[in-house]
């Protein structure tokens, strides 16, 4: 028993440093972030917010936030658009290459970013799309479609469809019964793929690189700053990304389906 | 309410027009003059041939140390209080959801020449000048061990979650030992959630692109970063696209090895 609660202990220390190897990259762009030296040094001689400030009076920095921002509830919008009857096709139906439907849905998923971007650049430059933002929407809805699919088809699973032939019985039309039974009781799952799909193209850089262009996506901006010059404004601007990425886990957590069902 | 085929169709036509088509002619572009040419170049010549052993070898020790450090943490996330397991998910999931870039970016500051590491290594006096840690292997293998980490825990943290708890204590009440509990029951029927979590890192290895462009400062050559390259710098579509054939291959041949060896996983 006790060499047991050895074992115990010793796991709970192993974890604990695996723990810290997990989070210490995201831990230690907050002290940079508010560093008063100018250039990167830690541990930082003062605090300021001097970073943060320069990522506010840079019109180039706002303008890729916005971008991102819009680039991410359009792909989130259109992504749970296409792939909410996706899944409810892929559900409820049985239909000839129903199976094949379903791995070319999660391709996107298994296919390396790297050639999904080269493929929708060599396309884009053709059609004169590369540079557009609903060009970069398109793409990004490709790479979101599998998280919506995932998430709804689980909601889908666990749907008890009782409560749906209990509403035909009483009357209700189709159109009535998908508006106030089942889009009402699958909102956890509708809430967790529309945020999942807003942080897939908001983190989302490969495709970004490729196809914005002169109009820089925040990721790319950061790609492209890393590249030239390590300031501490990318310290900033981590940190607000951290912060947002925490809030969309929270909304998670609070009004979608649980965190751990989304993850799978 | 019995849903038909119809409402998958908006979804199908934007997969065909702007997933599967563009792949396929990027493919085709590898076959120009109806020769194999670009594909002898990829695998014939010794330099290429070289990238694509560095990209397995990179992935194999990637999927190795990720299982090391995944294995204790699945565990113990799947063995503790519902409590402290909701904590460990958070500890997993915020940084698998914070940008790749972000974490790149972190590492840099933490592995660089004046970077934290050094600065403390060489304020205690373990060292006197700066151990090189960024823009090599050691690097990109931090980087990518990191971002890929999250993938491995999830499915043996689901694998040990599926373990009746009854068979480890009837074990322990007849007597086994802790460690051969874990060889003969835990590990046995976690084989799975290990298999398909090794096959998940090592196929997102192969096409990793912006750690090791990031963290290898060009010195660590991967198949994603030569195909990059090939298009961007080179402009040579017909090579990028041989580059790529054979990636894609690689990775559809493994998933399909894959599923042959495992049971299918009850998520789907």
């Amino acid at each position: 028993m006790n060499s047991k609660g050895n074992t115990r202990r010793l796991l709970v220390a192993a974890c604990a440093l695996i723990y810290f190897f997990l989070m210490l990259p995201l831990l230690v762009v907050f002290p940079i972030s508010l560093s008063s030296a100018p250039y990167m040094q830690f541990p930082p001689p003062g605090l300021s917010w001097q970073w943060y400030e320069r990522y506010l009076d840079d019109p180039q920095w706002i303008d890729a936030t916005w971008r991102s921002l819009y680039v991410g509830g359009a792909t989130a919008a259109l992504a749970l658009a296409l792939g909410v009857p996706l899944a409810f096709a892929l559900v409820r139906s049985r239909f000839p290459g129903r199976a094949l439907l379903d791995r070319l849905a999660l391709a996107p998923l298994i296919v390396p970013t790297i050639i999904l971007s080269v493929a929708t650049y060599g396309l884009f430059a053709k059609l004169k799309l590369v540079g557009t933002w609903y060009g970069l929407v398109v793409a990004h809805t490709v790479l979101a479609l599998p998280f919506v699919v995932l998430v709804l088809a689980a909601g889908l699973r666990d749907f008890d469809r009782a409560l749906e032939q209990a509403a035909a019985g009483l009357g209700a039309s189709r159109w009535q019964t998908l508006r106030r039974i089942t889009l009402p009781m699958l909102r956890p799952s509708l809430v967790s793929a529309g945020l999942l799909a807003f942080i897939s193209s908001f983190d989302e850089v490969v495709v970004a690189l490729f196809l914005a262009g002169a109009n820089m996506t925040l990721p790319k901006k950061m790609f492209d700053n890393i590249m030239m010059e390590i300031d501490p404004t990318i310290a900033a601007v981590s940190v607000i990304q951290i912060l947002l990425v925490s809030v969309v886990l929270i909304l998670i957590g609070r009004f979608g389906r649980g965190l751990r069902d989304s993850a799978r | 309410m019995t849903t038909r085929a119809w409402p998958a169709l908006p979804a199908l036509i934007l997969l065909l027009v702007f997933f599967l088509f563009p792949v396929v002619r990027m493919l085709g572009f590898s076959l120009e003059g109806g020769t194999f040419d670009w594909y002898a170049k990829a695998l014939g010549e010794g330099l290429y041939l070289r990238v694509f052993w560095n990209t397995f070898e990179i992935a194999l020790l990637v999927t190795v140390f990720c299982l090391l450090l995944g294995y204790p943490l699945g565990f113990l996330m799947a063995t503790t209080t519902p409590g402290w397991a909701t904590l460990g998910f958070i500890f997993v999931l915020l940084p698998l959801w914070t940008s790749v870039l972000v974490r790149t970016y972190a590492w840099m500051v933490l592995l660089g020449r004046n970077g934290v590491f050094n600065r403390l290594l060489m304020e205690a006096g373990l060292t006197t000048d700066p151990i090189p840690l960024l823009h090599n292997f050691t690097g990109v293998l931090i980087g990518m061990v990191h971002v890929l980490l999250p993938y491995m825990v999830l499915p043996i943290y689901g694998a040990v979650r599926r373990i009746d708890p009854a068979i480890p204590a009837a074990a322990a009440g007849l007597g086994a030992s802790g460690g051969r509990i874990f060889w003969r029951i835990y590990l046995p029927l976690t084989l799975n959630g290990i298999f398909a979590g090794s096959v998940l890192v090592f196929v997102l290895s192969l096409g990793f692109f912006i750690t090791p462009a990031l963290l290898g400062g060009g010195r660590v050559m991967m198949i994603a970063v030569l195909i990059e390259q090939q298009v961007r710098e080179a402009l040579n579509w017909p090579f990028a696209a041989a580059l790529s054939a054979v990636l894609l291959v690689a990775t559809f041949a493994i998933y399909a090895l894959a599923q042959r060896f495992s049971q299918p996983e009850t998520t789907r």
